[in-house]
């Protein structure tokens, strides 16, 4: 009992209670986006194509996502003869918490502060707008979603049906070539910033302004957004699920709320590609007009809901790629561009650049905990 | 410390389970879906020995990389059961190998060869780089080693190519 009250463990009872309030409400924060994702979709979708979308529920359809959600419960769970019964299982349950996982380390804005009170703090710790401040911040986000392919693969092949099987086979090929330009993408960003840290990204940019750093991005900020496109399997690139020839790909045989949580976990990623570009290539919770306005997570909101809008309005415009284009696409035109891109920004880097001594190691050491770091 | 501890054993049961499971499992996908878990564990362990770098090394490479390409030659074959046997002189012979290593790795443990603390294995991604490309300590081992993966590459692609043209 003593060793349980010694001084350490108390800190560390108040770091684990802190990163629990945390998770609890961008858990909550999330959901929430994503029922209003959808509904936000269907109606820009919508009006894009002169329909009125969902409109009957609630005040201008706003309710429908609940409606959605009761339907989804009670409709019957469908196991498919033949199906591999714990994979079929499984493949929901790695999708989401793959999707989940790794939003812990996007930072939503700096410390929290409210207008006329100041800085919040519990327990005597002020609050950061961000889970886990790792030092492998990018490569962790890398990791895991290159864990969500998971998720598809399996729901294609637990399925036991030829469509199902043929999506999950295609959205691995997919999503494992575009993954390489993907990750290519960052490494100009990484470079400039001199850390994985997505915290340190947001204030190198700070340091150069945001818009100086924006122009010096842009040409890795494109290829990310198409990339992250077809990574989580937005239309000009939904050949896993493509309607017109694998009925609906690898959630053909799902029902009822497994269904729901494989809409979910493409939502949130969908949500976390969004989140991460508006930390690496728009400059996250800065004010676009540094000096005039404040900083604020609400700018990082902004520019991820601005982008979230992108998504559906490429989704609007862009009809589906056939299969032998987007392995072309990928492969003989992203990867080359992507790695031009990397030769010429480090050719730049190393003339132009200014001679930075990397972050010091001390106080990079100093917050890496053994264990999860808990940022405070 | 608590936690350390409770994490530690929690990681290093589900990588020996996992492990046990590559094996024992007769439908191939749910062996590779476990050495996926028991990858997945092994960076756990990295984790907790202060290296984050090399445990999401370890996820991105491993776990992400190579087992998406072992599910996908698994999925495209699409071999339900393992067909041949496992009992024969290759079965034999791993059971003498797996034996030989258990006890060399009780005989480490019990002479104690617990190896450094780990507060002083803690390395940040930076120091890596450094580490690598600062002194030519290990540069010209990593730049041989880019290009040998290089050469072995266009090896693979040479000859996917052959065999396509003697099939048309």
């Amino acid at each position: 009992m003593e060793l349980l009250l010694s001084p350490g463990n108390k800190e560390l009872a108040i770091d684990a209670l802190i990163a629990i309030l945390k998770i609890a409400v961008i858990f909550n924060a999330l959901l929430g986006l994503f029922s209003l994702m959808t509904y936000i979709e269907r109606r820009v979708l919508a009006f894009m194509q002169f329909r009125r979308g969902p409109n009957r529920v609630g005040p201008w359809g706003i309710l429908q996502p609940a409606a959605d959600g009761i339907k989804l419960f009670f409709k019957e769970e469908v196991m498919p003869e033949g199906a591999h019964k714990f994979l079929f299982f499984a493949a929901p349950v790695v999708a989401i918490i793959t999707a989940y996982v790794s939003l812990a380390v996007v930072p939503y804005g700096g410390p929290l502060v409210i207008p006329f009170y100041g800085q919040v703090t519990i327990f005597g710790r002020p609050i950061d707008l961000q889970i886990a401040d790792l030092d492998v911040g990018i490569l962790f986000i890398f990791a895991i979603t290159s864990l969500g392919v998971y998720g598809i693969v399996l729901a294609g092949y637990a399925s036991n049906n030829k469509y199902s099987l043929l999506g999950g086979l295609r959205s691995s090929a997919q999503m494992f070539s575009y993954e390489l330009a993907l990750g290519m993408s960052w490494v100009s960003v990484i470079m400039a910033a001199g850390s994985f840290r997505l915290g340190d990204i947001v204030a190198t940019a700070d340091r150069m302004n945001v818009w100086v750093w924006f122009a010096m991005q842009f040409p890795a900020f494109i290829i990310y957004m198409i990339a992250a496109c077809a990574e989580v399997n937005r239309t000009p690139f939904d050949l896993a699920e493509s309607e017109t020839e694998l009925v609906a790909g690898f959630h053909t045989e799902y029902s009822s709320m497994k269904f729901a949580l494989l809409q979910m976990a493409e939502y949130i990623n969908m949500i976390t590609v969004c989140a991460l570009a508006s930390n690496m290539f728009l400059g996250g919770w800065l004010s676009p007009l540094p000096g005039i306005l404040p900083n604020s997570p609400l700018w990082f909101f902004a520019k991820m809901l601005f982008l979230l809008f992108v998504f559906i309005w490429i989704r609007a415009t862009v009809p589906r790629f056939r299969y032998d284009q987007l392995m072309d696409f990928g492969w003989k035109r992203l990867i080359p561009a992507a790695a031009l891109w990397v030769v010429f920004f480090s050719g730049m880097t190393a003339f132009f650049g200014e001679k930075k001594s990397p972050p010091t190691t001390t106080a990079a050491v100093s917050t890496m905990a053994p264990v999860g770091q808990v940022s405070r | 410390m608590i936690l350390d501890v409770v994490i530690f054993y929690g990681a290093a049961l589900v990588a020996l389970v996992s492990g046990l499971f590559v094996i024992a499992q007769r439908s191939p996908i749910n062996s590779a879906f476990s050495l996926i878990i028991t990858m997945c564990s092994l960076a756990v362990m990295f984790a907790m020995l202060g290296s984050g770098f090399i445990a999401a090394l370890q996820v991105i490479v491993y776990a992400g990389a190579i087992m998406v390409l072992f599910l996908f030659v698994i999925m495209l074959l699409n071999t339900k059961q393992d067909e041949g046997d496992r009992g024969g002189g290759i079965g034999r012979a791993g059971i003498a190998l797996g034996i030989i290593l258990a006890v060399q790795s009780v005989m480490v443990v019990w002479k104690g060869a617990a190896g450094l603390p780990a507060k002083h294995a803690v390395t940040v991604s930076a120091d890596v780089g450094r580490g690598l490309f600062a002194s030519p300590r290990y540069l010209y081992a990593f730049e041989a080693t880019s290009i040998l993966i290089i050469s072995a590459m266009v090896g693979a692609i040479v000859v996917a190519r052959k065999e396509k043209e003697k099939g048309k």
